[in-house]
């Protein structure tokens, strides 16, 4: 049986490791250098930290992954620095590129595992250089032992905006400011739900109380107004929630508010999707277990849906066994099955605590500019319901008009605000306005004279 | 459940459909147009965007010919022009067979009014230094070009209903028929639809109308393969062919690079379905490589989006335009084969005329749907 | 945009150009670590007039640092191993 995994995070590392114990050796293919994912992504040759320097509070886990990954790697077919930019369904064949070279991967059974990516609203002054997402403002320090700038503030919502503002204060940047888009009633609220999960709400309270007790400024309920300077950032300001106008002098941003799926495979693969409400996302269709509506594709982590890490994991080896149980293996699943929908819970509560804030983006002025790979201002997009063209009642036909979400990055970036934006000007729900629809390649792939 | 009557019921929002309901709004009539998904969702809407006269098959170039002159003032009718740029569309060719194929075709475009200069391989590469030199000749139609088929039907579609016209969007029709004066179509949803005139513009499913009143006709689906690059500099400025066909490109003045070649993969789908098309990664890689032949500059530039759709395409590559063979007070447009996107305006027009003044200019002779023989038997 | 070395800066010293001119990095860097802590301040400029860029997601899926590397053609830096000797120019 030909097996493939894509990704080599959390989901994918215990998929493969799952499937090895059932001696099944799978092509193993991630796009990085090495495996791990983004949460645990080890620096490369020449950095040294350790691993408690690296992750914190996660170091036992990432640890305990990295040797499973370690371990892992030579029993399987492992193809790091792979990109697989299409899936055809029907032929069960992946297309990749690895090196500038074109491949098939060809699969009786295939579990994408392929993350997520930071959930961004666009802000005036985005695109300047110095504003990062919060994802890449933690891969700067992590991998790379570099803060984004001197003088650092962090916008957003969600864990890892106090997660990051914390390990960059704690790396020695001068954090400037920690803004909050959420208010601190709405996070009380969910509070109850929350200590289902103990640990990783202890975490999260640490991180604030330490980031209070280190006097850094810290402001909840804002609404961003711009990232201001010209050629590079000199500042940010934001209203309060009583509209009290503030500007900090900066030269780097971080920006996010949570996490959305990279399941971009999962929607060439011909998974419908549906709107999960709770995470604000659209997510590709599977049962627990990871089985999707399309033969032969499982579907783990979170790209799938955001779990975080220690949900990928236990999902990642679900989908290894439910792809076994449906090539007739006998397997043991009730144990994880527990496991999964314990977490689960928690990840409802930790969604209530920071909701998405469709208002930002609904809000935001006409010249602003949302698209970052076409250059695009928000008005461009609100004119797809204006003429000359036919009111666009839809995303994919207000990208067809407008561009959004056609460049590069093919709305990976902008495809969230675009869609509450596109909502907002037809008062409808952002369920109705739909997503973009995935396009091959999944990422750019080059001309080559030699196909 | 509903029933509407009007003056003339169109089905297929595409590029034909959209402009017969202006052209018949601008007249007058009561039209009302149905379009199973959003207008222009297919062949229309994810074509080349080529706006080219040159190469056409002969009996083509009277509609193509007329619809050049709707597409220069189709600011003042659509209300843009959608992109369309007049950059002259460059055909090329890469061998001798190519070559005379050019030359040969310099006589067809004479006859019918068409402008068309030969390049011969010196002058060619002089002119377009950027070609590559495994081409050895041109022929350049000035009055080509291209424009943004994304825009240019929801454009017409807006400018119908500003006309007057009725547009549904998301309504797909169940059932046809005819009692002897007047059309019933029948919908999804269960509403009703009544005229003494229906046009069938409906692409490659124009086929299942037609066959709805007993003249069925051998039609394929058709699904180019295209893609598209991130954005360079901007210097292709012709819209580019070849003999033969298996490549073609432009570039927009925003950078970005439209190429086609090849087919995809699709399902026209039943009844109630939603239909599907995709691309093939090998035919794109294949397309790439014979535009990186054209104009080696392409090389190592990204492509960053493909796609494909489905129209329709007959036997012997012309559409099928005229009246119903069985039944009165229908009329057909379909079976494009990969090339309605320039037609589709004329195409509007004529059957705005065939409507109301019951005749045309145009000679729709080669295009009867009897052609094909008894039992669509081509 | 200056990215600020705060840990791991005992590392062996690497030597790039970009545009030409030199441009010291360390090793382990990416591209985009390479230039935008050796001053670049930015690399590359939108199509569409509005701006300088400097990558954003840092994680290989925003398509924002594109740059172009001699011998490796259009990469993104922010995915690809600085080494010494290499030649940058802005995409």
């Amino acid at each position: 049986m030909k097996v493939a995994v894509v990704g080599a995070g959390p989901a994918g590392v215990r998929a493969v490791e799952a499937l090895l114990a059932h001696d099944i050796r799978p092509v193993w293919i991630d796009e990085a250098m090495d495996g791990g994912g983004r949460i645990y992504q080890r620096p490369p040759a020449g950095l040294r930290r350790d691993a408690k320097t690296l992750y914190g509070f996660e170091a036992p886990r990432a640890t305990a992954l990295h040797a499973a990954l370690d371990a892992a790697k030579p029993r399987a077919d492992w193809r790091p620095e792979t990109l697989v930019w299409n899936i055809r369904p029907g032929q069960r064949q992946l297309s990749t590129l690895s090196a500038g070279r074109q491949g098939v991967v060809e699969y009786d059974a295939a579990i994408l595992c392929t993350g997520a990516m930071d959930r961004v609203v666009p802000v005036k002054g985005w695109t300047l250089p110095g504003v990062t997402t919060m994802g890449g403002a933690q891969i700067a320090l992590k991998s790379q032992g570099c803060g984004i700038g001197q003088r650092v503030a962090f916008l957003g919502s969600g864990p890892l905006l106090w997660l990051v503002a914390y390990q960059y204060a704690k790396a020695g940047a001068e954090v400037v400011a920690v803004l909050d888009t959420t208010r601190f009633a709405t996070k009380l609220a969910a509070a109850p739900g929350m200590l289902r999960g103990p640990a990783t709400f202890a975490k999260g309270l640490y991180y604030i109380g330490w980031l209070r007790a280190h006097g850094i400024r810290i402001a909840e309920g804002v609404t961003p107004l711009a990232i201001e300077g010209a050629g590079s950032v000199s500042g940010l300001s934001w209203r309060d929630a009583k509209g009290g106008v503030h500007r900090v002098e900066c030269d780097a941003v971080g920006l996010g508010w949570g996490l959305k799926p990279e399941a971009q495979l999962a929607d060439l693969a011909g998974i419908p999707f549906v709107f999960d409400a709770a995470q604000h996302n659209w997510v590709p269709r599977r049962d627990a277990a990871g089985r999707t509506p399309v033969t032969g594709i499982y579907l783990a982590g979170d790209g799938s849906g955001i779990g975080g890490a220690e949900v990928a994991e236990v999902a990642g080896a679900r989908a290894a066994l439910a792809l076994l149980q449906d090539a007739g293996r006998r397997v043991e699943t009730a144990a994880l099955d527990r496991k999964l929908a314990s977490l689960g819970r928690f990840r409802v509560a930790l969604e209530k605590a920071f909701p998405f804030p469709s208002h930002l983006a609904a809000g935001l002025p006409d010249d602003a500019l949302f698209c970052r790979c076409e250059g695009l201002t928000v008005g461009e997009l609100r004119a797809t319901t204006t003429g000359p063209a036919i009111p666009a009642p839809e995303l994919n036909r207000a990208k067809a008009i407008s561009r959004a979400g056609m460049g590069r990055c093919q709305g990976r970036v902008c495809g969230a605000a675009a869609a509450e934006i596109l909502a907002a000007q037809l008062g409808c729900s952002v369920a109705e306005v739909g997503r973009l629809r995935g396009q091959a390649p999944v990422k750019p792939i080059p001309l080559t004279a030699t196909p | 459940m509903t029933e509407t009557r009007c003056d003339v019921l169109i089905v297929g929002g595409g590029g034909a459909g959209c402009s017969a309901a202006l052209h018949l709004a601008l007249r007058g009539s009561r039209v009302v147009l149905l379009e199973r998904g959003l207008v222009g969702g297919q062949a229309s809407g994810v074509n080349y965007g080529g706006v080219r006269q040159q190469g056409r098959n002969p009996a083509e170039l009277p509609i193509a010919r007329k619809s050049r002159e709707i597409w220069g003032r189709m600011k003042q009718l659509a209300g843009t022009e959608a992109e369309f740029t007049v950059t002259g569309h460059l055909k090329l060719a890469r061998d001798d067979a190519e070559e005379a194929n050019l030359i040969a075709y310099l006589d067809v475009a004479k006859q019918h009014g068409l402008p068309l200069r030969m390049i011969g391989r010196n002058a060619l590469h002089g002119e377009y230094p950027w070609l590559g030199p495994k081409v050895l000749a041109g022929s350049f139609a000035p009055e080509d070009g291209s424009a943004n088929p994304r825009l240019m039907t929801p454009a017409l579609a807006r400018a119908a209903r500003d006309a007057g016209a009725t547009l549904h969007e998301r309504t797909e029709v169940m059932d046809y028929a005819h009692d002897g004066a007047d059309f019933r179509l029948r919908t999804a949803a269960g509403d009703v639809f009544v005229a003494p005139v229906l046009l069938n513009l409906a692409g490659f499913w124009g086929g299942r109308v037609a066959e709805a009143f007993g003249e069925a006709v051998p039609i394929v689906p058709l699904s180019p393969n295209m893609l598209v690059t991130e954005p360079m500099g901007y210097f292709i400025e012709p819209n580019l062919g070849v003999v033969g066909g298996n490549v073609y490109l432009r570039q927009i003045p925003r950078g970005n690079v439209i190429i086609g070649g090849g087919h995809g993969e699709s399902d026209p789908g039943q009844p109630g379905q939603t239909p599907w098309s995709r691309p093939i990664p090998e035919v794109t890689m294949e397309a790439a490589a014979l535009a990186i032949a054209l104009v080696p500059a392409l090389e190592g530039v990204q492509v960053i989006r493909s796609w494909s759709g489905i129209d329709g395409q007959m036997p012997d590559r012309i559409p099928v335009i005229g009246p119903s063979s069985t039944t009165p007070g229908l009329f057909h447009a379909f079976g494009f084969s990969g090339h309605g996107f320039q037609l589709g305006p004329a195409i509007g027009a004529i059957m705005s005329e065939l409507v109301l003044d019951g005749r045309t200019d145009i000679p729709l002779e080669p295009f009867r749907i009897t052609r094909f023989g008894a039992a669509g038997q081509a | 945009m200056k990215l600020v070395r705060l840990r791991d800066t005992d590392r062996a010293t690497l030597h790039l150009t970009l545009e030409g001119s030199g441009l010291a990095a360390l090793e382990g860097d990416t591209v985009l670590t390479a230039l935008l802590a050796g001053g670049a301040g930015h690399l590359r400029d939108s199509e569409f007039g509005d701006g300088h860029r400097a990558g954003f997601c840092l994680m290989g899926a925003c398509q924002d640092c594109w740059v172009v590397v001699e011998g490796l053609g259009r990469v993104r830096a922010c995915a690809t191993l600085a080494k010494d000797g290499m030649k940058v120019r802005r995409g």
